[in-house]
């Protein structure tokens, strides 16, 4: 093994360089050549002897430069003798040209303002290029409608068993669960009023109204937002958005419409399929816990409830459905060169797509109980 | 240092027998290769031929099923990690589309590999990196700029410095110069060729190129069907009769360069 850098004082203005001046020597090398700084920087010329050097790369001739620069301009003339002759080539090529240090930052609240102002510019930017995709997407639906031979229906049916049939299953066992828990608490806190059999009002309201949509359209947001930003976001990185742009081919029409009306279609069926899955888990947590028998249960339900309760909640869907939709593939779009874009935009759909789904859900409420629907 | 082309060199990279495949099919039947120190190799050889597999077997990224890998002397079969960790410093890559780490700027990209294994300071491993890029001749200006805001020559240049970082002893080039038009390319040639010079690097080169064969490659390696059909010096692969060298160095792409050589 090499031996590390050293630098050794020869006499007046001399110094001596020795061992090997390689980045494997990483830890002595910076010390090595401060002390070429330190212990030349009394006299008015040094002369600097590289004859015993082992081994030399760019960056341990960088080093010697950089000490040499530095001593330079202290007014001490440097000459360098003795290198061996690749040292010499190294040392040529590696001038050192210091960096100009950085521009001073601005003060913290400065900063902060600035990034106030930059948050609250994009996220108004944000909505009207929401409404900007909204209004491309009805034009793009518009042209379909005018001309049905544009649609894509392998498209659309590849995408509904992606968002639609895959999703079943998770999605009706979360709401079976959550139907069941919903029961369990209903039941105890009831149970103190003395009517239990209340929980079969509060399961079949709750849940058709608000619970079965809300939670399918947050794991759609979450399950297949997600896929659509991140399948989008890659076409955008590789430039295959480009390629069907330079063949005539609209982007919102190929690859927005289909996902976009999948949803559309999707959420509904999923929400129906929530909405029972949830009752029935209410159903036998309430015959276990509570001595609700089925029968009584399904009875009571048909008083509880109205048709109108079941479509309350089926409305929504498909307007959920548009959102997930629009922020997904907006945001897909939205992805710029690297990975890291990719990742933060995947985030930001999801988080935009169930803050907005839960948006939406309040201004549904207070548009219902305007009509008392 | 720069022993270059000198025949009696230590061999850096030495393979035997090297078979690799995938599935059923076998992709490399029983290479056998040398690259001395200090000489530019380059691997030409038809598109599928294994060339960028051969390059990912050295490197450990494929799998081979049969015959030895030995680098700078030593069965990489068997090395300890940590001796296999001591060997990957001391090689560097360029990747055929750079491979820069796009959430990086270019001169963290290339202080990456020196942060991870080095004890340098941060100012001096900053300027250590800057010097990278004054070395294969990228603007100061380009350091702060991620990989997405850089040009193709630009980000070969990039990645060039970054597979230099730690000053390795054999640099792996996967067609250093596609993507770039022909004056990019000459000068990328020219920049391999200094560094290859002031450094005494082994250059492992995979290329098309038959400029960069002609005018930096000290030996070419020819492989096809899976094995090296040839290998020597690039007028001694212009002479052989084998059908496919024939058609490369001497078919309609290759005789006007051949001619102007």
């Amino acid at each position: 093994m090499s031996l590390s850098p050293s630098v050794s004082v020869e006499g007046a203005a001399r110094l001596a360089l020795s061992g090997a001046w390689t980045l494997a020597q990483s830890a002595a090398l910076d010390p090595a050549a401060r002390a070429i700084e330190a212990e030349g920087g009394a006299s008015k010329s040094l002369a600097l002897d590289l004859a015993a050097v082992e081994a030399m790369d760019t960056a341990g001739a960088l080093l010697i430069n950089r000490a040499r620069a530095r001593l330079q301009e202290h007014g001490v003339t440097v000459s360098v003798n003795g290198a061996q002759a690749d040292h010499a080539i190294l040392l040529a090529a590696t001038p050192f040209v210091p960096e100009p240090p950085p521009p001073p930052r601005e003060p913290f609240v400065v900063h902060m303002l600035a990034d106030v102002g930059v948050s609250s510019s994009v996220a108004v930017e944000d909505l009207l290029k929401g409404v900007g995709f909204l209004g491309r997407l009805t034009l793009t639906f518009a042209g379909l409608i005018a001309r049905p031979g544009r649609w894509r229906p392998t498209s659309i049916v590849y995408h509904l068993e992606k968002y639609s049939w895959r999703s079943a299953p998770i999605i009706m066992l979360i709401n079976f669960l959550v139907g069941g828990i919903v029961a369990q608490q209903g039941l105890f806190q009831l149970a103190r009023f003395g009517a239990p059999q209340y929980v079969v009002d509060l399961i079949g309201v709750l849940v058709l109204r608000e619970l079965g949509v809300l939670l399918t359209s947050i794991m759609i947001a979450g399950r297949c937002g997600s896929a659509i930003t991140a399948e989008i976001g890659s076409m955008k990185m590789n430039e295959e958005i480009d390629a069907l742009r330079v063949m005539a081919l609209d982007p919102m029409e190929t690859l927005v419409a289909p996902r976009v009306l999948a949803l559309v279609v999707a959420l509904p069926i999923l929400t129906f399929l929530a909405d029972m899955s949830a009752i029935l888990g209410g159903l036998l947590v309430a015959a276990v816990y509570g001595g609700v028998t089925p029968d009584v249960f399904i009875a009571r339900l048909q008083g509880a409830i109205g048709l109108n309760t079941f479509l309350v909640g089926l409305i929504k869907a498909p307007v959920m459905a548009l959102v997930i939709g629009l922020i997904a593939t907006g945001e897909g779009f939205a992805v710029w060169g690297s990975a890291e874009s990719l990742g933060l935009k995947v985030t930001e759909s999801v988080v935009k797509s169930i803050f907005m789904v839960i948006v939406v859900d309040g201004i549904f409420a207070m548009l219902f109980a305007a009509v008392r629907y | 240092m720069t022993g270059n082309g000198a025949l009696s060199a230590e061999v850096v990279i030495g393979l035997r027998g090297l078979e690799v495949g995938f599935g059923k099919q076998l992709v490399l039947k029983g290479v056998e290769l040398d690259v001395r120190r200090g000489e530019v190799l380059g691997l030409v050889g038809p598109s599928g031929g294994g060339k960028s597999v051969l390059t990912r077997t050295i490197l450990g990224l494929n799998v081979k099923r049969a015959g030895t890998i030995q680098i700078f002397g030593q069965d990489v079969d068997a090395l300890t990690r940590a001796e296999r960790h001591r060997q990957e410093r001391r090689w560097g890559v360029l990747f055929q589309h750079g491979a820069l780490f796009s959430g990086l700027n270019v001169q963290q990209n290339v202080e990456a590999p020196m942060r991870e294994h080095l004890q340098l300071d941060p100012a001096t491993r900053s300027e250590v990196a800057l010097m990278k890029l004054d070395l294969v001749g990228l603007p100061r200006s380009a350091a702060s700029k991620l990989p997405s805001e850089l040009s193709g020559g630009m980000i070969k240049r990039a990645a060039l410095a970054r597979a230099l970082a730690l000053d390795p002893e054999i640099v792996f080039l996967d067609e250093p110069t596609s993507g770039l038009d022909p004056i990019s390319a000459g000068d990328f040639d020219d920049l391999i060729a200094t560094l290859q010079k002031t450094l005494g690097i082994t250059v492992f080169m995979v290329t098309h190129d038959l400029d960069s064969l002609y005018s930096i490659c000290d030996e070419v390696a020819a492989l096809a069907g899976g094995r090296v059909i040839a290998k020597g010096p690039v007028e001694a692969l212009r002479a052989s009769d084998d059908p496919w060298l024939v058609q490369y160095f001497r078919g309609k792409r290759g005789r006007l360069r051949g001619a102007a050589s």
